[in-house]
């Protein structure tokens, strides 16, 4: 019964529906009143009811399965649910659906002239082959915007793509390349002329594939609105589930009762602790968190679970959570980890509140520092933050007809995933499969369980596939975050600036469970010395629970907090020396032939040197006069600008004595394609595309020929965890060696079959040469079949050895550096900081792939600028403050300096083709950097994170009213 | 959870106002909703039964010199208000400020009407308003009547409108004269919530190096938005030297009630601010004055 629509008459409908009573018996007796609205969605005319709540982002996505807009945030923060409304663009997530009424809505999957045909609009195109999509889950925002923009201003600035963009995020954060390829769609619009090509540099000695410039390959999907993450997926008979969490941090359960949700019509499943079929706990070092808290249990933080739903609607699943009785206990909040070290505090875990006592020593400091002619000490702390990748948590877990449970998820290690859930579910293993889907970032918070465990749970009890998706509140709430720590740096040096000694005391935050918190610390507490060599050492780190949400992964792992200290007072050292800050560095950077703090002999691949010659070069030749000298800029008397400088080095691979390694498979079809599988985790970052590229070198074949499957227990052998920057290395080391085993095996074939010496036959560019043949690949393949030989390699490729802590020799198989100058402005009134430029230069060994290294370079920069400037995740005692994106801010691209990358290549002999990690290390020296160059604009230390105008501000203040 | 039940595209201002009355439980009006539907789903705001949409109601889009001021839409996008050359000409603070609320999205829904119904003590658009001397257009059953928009406020986030009876139609504005100028600044912090730490407008009448009329609007300074009228009158006469702009800072603090907000901002560093502010934004003004 639909009333017709009329053009000039608004019609209120007030007939009821029968799914719209049910849902809403719980508070109101008049019925829902829909509407029925006319539109045109991408050109076509369309007549939908609504309901009155429906956004136009949920009638786009969900009911029309244009899930090409994205939803990641509901508050009107992040832009990634832009679409055009009459060719404006707006945010589908706060626009009510009833309002699209009469107009011309254009999403993603319309803004080709003919998508059908395969054509892109000039946008999608320059996105494409800049390298500006990463994750992807923000590029059908940041398109729509930009074709409001170019709609309206045909020639953009630079100043009016920021301001369009201004609020839509991008966590990968290519902002600098995103304004390039907006540029050059627009020139292609304006002339007509084909999109520019970047001009992004190739590796310096680039081989047949690698270190060239190529698209990603799945930046096709990504750009059209095609590209799938989980919450994209919709299957029939799907439940959706909510979570009943604690919402305190620190209490004992004395009652949970969920008769009431139950007896909700709609309702499938309420499940306690009490429906858990095999273990409660999981956890990805120590099974130390319950994956629901049961009556006389312990809650720990304000997220954990306590019940969990599945109903036929959010909606419903929502309504039956709020039905549930709980009962909790209040007990005294630890809320940092100095007063969960005390030892009058109540005991969080069995064990205590020390996860870990971390120590490293080196030589003897008290001589050190006696041999001292300076010795300086300060106590730095850094805050609490938050991944806020733009794609909330989801998971779906979906029984199959045989009895196994399938589950999809954008996680960082498929294999853990699968480990944990078989373990709660007591099934073994091999009846889990999970299959990984495209991930709207990562950063290391999609490590751990989130939604996995009780999708699974929901699902099995039900028969019936669940889907779990966070809103970003819980997100925010619910999983890890970067540790907070305090770090105290004792340092002492000789007047010529040798160091002597260095001595650092960490505590650090790891909240209520453990997570990666061990690992994370270690790696804060070996590098806390910074990358120099230094003959006396000693490092003592208090990893502690507390009540706040865990902490865990996250890109730096525990280096970006010690950098920030150790650079701090380098540069303090450095002026107390009287000395150039660079020279300082320079004077003890670690070379070849240099012994770490761990006692580890570094006998190559250590580009530190060439790293900071690069940034000084390219700083001292930017800046006017001395960088760190204060500069007032013309007509702006307020205003000071300086350069900063910074350091750091970071392990590539998990290191410290356990066994790292990957397996990969490679196979090769009569197609003349290859497949080259592994469960390594595509999150944004670009593995996919370094996987594409090293196989296409190892096989000498066009890189478009070869695909890549990844993240499917099922079908990609185990890559090992997405974390440490080891996949490149490790992940890229088993499909190089599977590719080389296949290429072997390939010339064994031709060589039987036209009777030449293996060692004479050539692969050049998808074709073998033997005795002046040229034989296609595929037609190897049949060949090889033909033998009853497989074309298929499956190569377990095991990292070298490395030493636990504690045991001097290789703690890690290798070690990138970096080196990065940052130049601020920081407005003397109000103590407002602005970055203006970074040069970074990044060790990484070999540049596999140009615009995918770019792309880490250029996010890596913003990730430690919001780290600086803009990033806290508050906590007052236990309780998050900062739990909506509106108050935990991101960098956005009014942020983003202008950003230059040196690529500086020292290989590393075992690294495919000299490849080292490079996604954490080019994030690392990004914080130092800028709070240092801000004590050379005005003369105030940052020994606080994030930066804090209002403390700039004051002091100077203070300052000239002496 | 349904946060409303009917949503009632109006396509009068008598249709809106008929949707009010008639409700069948609470109601509210809704124009870009960008803060609304927020405050409705994270619970700020309790359910409503009814929201009633003014955006397509032409009379309060428009904006236009009406009777010898200047009439902006309560439900004109900020966007459509920026994109104005009257606004422009005669109410720069008010130009400044729409421009700098949200990104391009949000101002292409956002309104000036929900921005002073919202009756935050910070709101950037109010603060301008409130330095202009607008006067808001109430639409009730019995006829629209003018009211300074000043007296809408009751205090923060509670708006002396009666939601069920009252609507703001739009804003009426002074035309600016020769001598006659206004400006809009405000100091955001990076982290935690995204309001201003301290905003300011400005408006003055200038008659050679002397003020002789002004302005001056600061948020947050109390629990409504408010003019400094013992700063307005230590700068009326005056000519904004040094010395005087110090001397008018020393007022406006006395004058104004800065307060420390979590997470925000001290109240050291909202005077500390304050001053600089009121320097920036006047001068500002002085210099557009000046220049006609």
């Amino acid at each position: 019964m639909l009333n017709k629509w009329k053009l000039d008459t608004w019609i209120t409908l007030t007939f009821g529906r029968d799914q719209a009573a049910t849902c809403n018996t719980a508070h109101n007796k008049t019925p829902m009143s829909p509407h029925t609205i006319s539109l045109t969605v991408n050109k076509q005319a369309i007549i939908v009811e609504v309901d009155p709540s429906e956004t136009l982002a949920q009638l786009l996505r969900n009911r029309l399965r244009l899930t090409g807009t994205k939803i990641g945030c509901e508050e009107a923060e992040c832009g990634a649910c832009t679409v055009l409304v009459d060719d404006e663009p707006i945010l589908s997530c706060v626009y009510p659906a009833v309002r699209a009424q009469g107009r011309r809505v254009l999403t993603i999957e319309g803004l080709a002239p003919n998508p059908r045909a395969g054509e892109l609009h000039p946008l999608q195109e320059a996105f494409v082959t800049h390298g500006a999509v990463q994750c992807g889950f923000c590029i059908p925002g940041q398109i729509m915007t930009a074709a409001a923009l170019l709609r309206e201003k045909p020639h953009p600035t630079g100043e009016d793509i920021r301001k369009a963009l201004k609020d839509t995020l991008c966590r990968c954060a290519g902002y600098p390349t995103i304004e390039r390829a907006i540029q050059a769609a627009a020139h292609a619009l304006r002339t007509g002329e084909p999109v520019p090509p970047p001009t992004c540099p190739p590796s310096s000695e680039p081989l047949y594939a690698v270190g060239k410039l190529h698209k990603r390959p799945d930046a096709l999907e990504k750009v059209t609105g095609e590209a799938k993450y989980t919450d994209d997926l919709h299957f029939p008979g799907m439940l959706h589930a909510k979570v009943r969490r604690a919402g305190v941090p620190h209490a004992i359960v004395q009652r949970i009762d969920v008769s009431k949700a139950r007896a909700l019509p709609g309702v499938a499943a309420v499940l306690t602790a009490e429906d858990i079929p095999g273990e409660c706990n999981h956890g990805l070092v120590v099974y130390d968190w319950p994956s629901l808290i049961g009556e006389g249990e312990r809650v720990r933080y304000v997220g954990d679970a306590l019940a969990i739903v599945a109903a036929e609607t959010p909606e419903l699943a929502e309504e039956a959570l709020a039905l549930i009785e709980v009962e909790l206990d209040p007990q005294p909040v630890i809320s940092d980890p100095v007063q969960a070290r005390r030892p009058d505090s109540p005991k969080l875990h069995e064990n205590g509140n020390l996860l870990k006592h971390i120590k490293v020593r080196k030589g003897d400091p008290a001589k050190g520092f006696s041999e001292a002619d300076i010795v300086l000490e300060r106590t730095y702390h850094t805050a609490t933050t938050d991944h806020a990748f733009l794609e909330p948590e989801c998971a779906i877990a979906r029984p199959t007809e045989e009895g196994r449970l399938e589950v999809y998820v954008g996680s960082q290690i498929p294999y853990a995933d699968r480990h944990q859930i078989a373990r709660v579910l007591g099934w073994p293993e091999e009846r889990v499969r999970v299959v990984g889907q495209l991930m709207g970032g990562g950063f290391g918070g999609k490590e751990d369980i989130a939604g996995q465990i009780h999708a699974a749970l929901l699902a099995v009890a039900t028969g019936r596939p669940v889907k779990l998706l966070y809103d970003r509140h819980e997100s925010l709430i619910a999983h890890p975050k970067r540790h907070a720590t305090q770090i105290r740096v004792k340092i002492g040096a000789r007047r010529d600036g040798s160091l002597m000694a260095v001595e650092t005391e960490l505590y650090g935050d790891t909240g209520a469970y453990a997570s990666l918190g061990e690992k994370v610390m270690t790696r804060a507490t070996t590098h806390s010395a910074g990358p120099y060599e230094v003959p006396h050492v000693r490092a003592d780190c208090y990893a502690m629970y507390t009540n706040n949400p865990p902490a865990g992964a996250f890109r730096g792992f525990g280096v970006t907090q010690s950098a920030f200290a150790i650079e701090s007072m380098m540069d303090e050292l450095a002026e107390r020396l009287g000395m150039d800050p660079v020279e300082l560095r320079r004077k003890n950077a670690l070379r070849v032939g240099g012994v770490t703090n761990t006692g580890q002999v570094l006998r190559e691949s250590v580009g530190l040197l060439e790293c900071i010659e690069k940034v000084e070069d390219e700083m001292r030749r930017r800046a006017d006069g001395d960088p760190f000298e204060p500069k007032t800029p013309p007509h702006a008397p307020h205003l000071r600008r300086a350069w900063g400088l910074a350091v750091a080095y970071k392990n590539t691979g998990l290191g410290g004595g356990a066994p790292d390694k990957a397996r990969a498979e490679v196979e090769l079809f009569e197609d003349g394609t290859l497949e080259a599988r592994t469960s390594s985790a595509e999150l944004g970052q670009g593995l996919v595309t370094v996987i594409q590229l090293i196989a296409a070198e190892a096989l000498s074949m066009p890189p478009e020929r070869v695909r890549v499957l990844v993240m499917d227990t099922d079908l990609t052998p185990d890559g090992g965890p997405t974390t440490a920057s080891r996949q490149t290395y490790v992940t890229g080391n088993a499909v190089r060696m599977a590719a080389t085993v296949l290429r072997e095996g390939m010339a064994r074939t031709l060589a039987e079959r036209y009777d030449r010496p293996p060692h004479e036959i050539r692969f050049i560019e998808g074709l073998a040469h033997v005795n002046g043949h040229k034989v296609p690949l595929g037609e190897v393949a049949r060949m090889m079949k033909a033998e009853g030989r497989e074309p298929r390699v499956l190569y377990e490729y095991w990292a070298p050895e490395t030493k636990p802590l504690g045991q001097g020799g290789d703690m890690h198989f290798a070690f990138s550096f970096a080196a990065q100058a940052a130049e601020v402005e920081v407005n003397t009134l109000t103590g407002e900081v602005r970055v203006l430029t970074v040069i970074a230069a990044t060790d990484a060994g070999k540049v596999i792939n140009p615009l995918g290294y770019l792309g880490q370079v250029e996010g890596g920069v913003m990730m430690g600028l919001g780290n600086a400037l803009t990033e806290h995740f508050i906590l007052e005692q236990g309780r998050p403050f900062t739990d909506r994106m509106a108050r935990y801010r991101i960098p956005s691209i009014v942020h983003a300096p202008e950003i230059i990358s040196i690529p500086v290549e020292h290989v590393s002999k075992d690294g495919p083709y000299g490849a080292k990690g490079m996604g954490e290390i080019v994030s690392i020296p990004t914080t130092p950097a800028i709070t240092n160059a801000i004590y050379h604009a005005v003369g105030v230390r940052i020994d606080r994170l994030p930066v804090d105008q209002e403390q700039i501000a004051l002091a100077l203040a203070a300052r000239s009213a002496r | 959870m349904q946060l409303w039940r009917h949503y009632h595209l109006a396509q009068s201002i008598p249709d809106a106002l008929r949707a009010l009355a008639e409700a069948e439980g609470p109601a509210s009006i809704i124009a870009g909703g960008t803060d609304l539907l927020l405050d409705l789903e994270q619970g700020r705001r309790s359910p409503v039964h009814t929201l009633v949409d003014v955006t397509r109601i032409e009379a309060m889009r428009v904006v236009e010199i009406r009777n010898a001021s200047l009439f902006v839409g309560a439900a004109a996008p900020l966007n459509q208000i920026v994109a104005s050359p009257l606004v422009a000409e005669h109410a720069q603070a008010l130009n400044e400020a729409c421009a700098l609320i949200g990104g391009p999205q949000v101002r292409n829904a956002a309104t000036l009407g929900g921005n002073v119904a919202h009756a935050l003590p910070a709101a950037d658009g109010t603060i301008a308003l409130t330095a202009l001397n607008a006067q808001a257009e109430i639409a009730t059953q019995n006829g629209r009547r003018l009211t300074p928009l000043i007296d809408l406020f009751l205090g923060p986030g509670q708006s002396a409108l009666n939601p069920q009876e009252e609507m703001l139609t739009g804003f009426l504005l002074p035309l600016r004269a020769r001598g006659e100028a206004s400006a809009f600044r405000r100091v955001m912090r990076p982290q935690g919530v995204a309001i201003a730490i301290l905003n300011m407008g400005v408006w003055l009448r200038r008659e050679g190096d002397r003020i002789v009329k002004a302005r001056i609007s600061v948020g947050p300074s109390g629990p409504t938005p408010r003019r400094l009228r013992a700063t307005e009158q230590a700068l009326c006469g005056r000519s904004p030297t040094s010395q005087v702009l110090a001397e008018a800072a020393q007022t406006l603090l006395r004058e104004a009630r800065f307060r420390t907000s979590r997470h925000r901002a001290t109240t050291t560093y909202r005077q500390h601010v304050a001053a600089i502010l009121l320097e920036e934004t006047l001068l500002t003004a002085w210099e557009r004055a000046g220049a006609g």
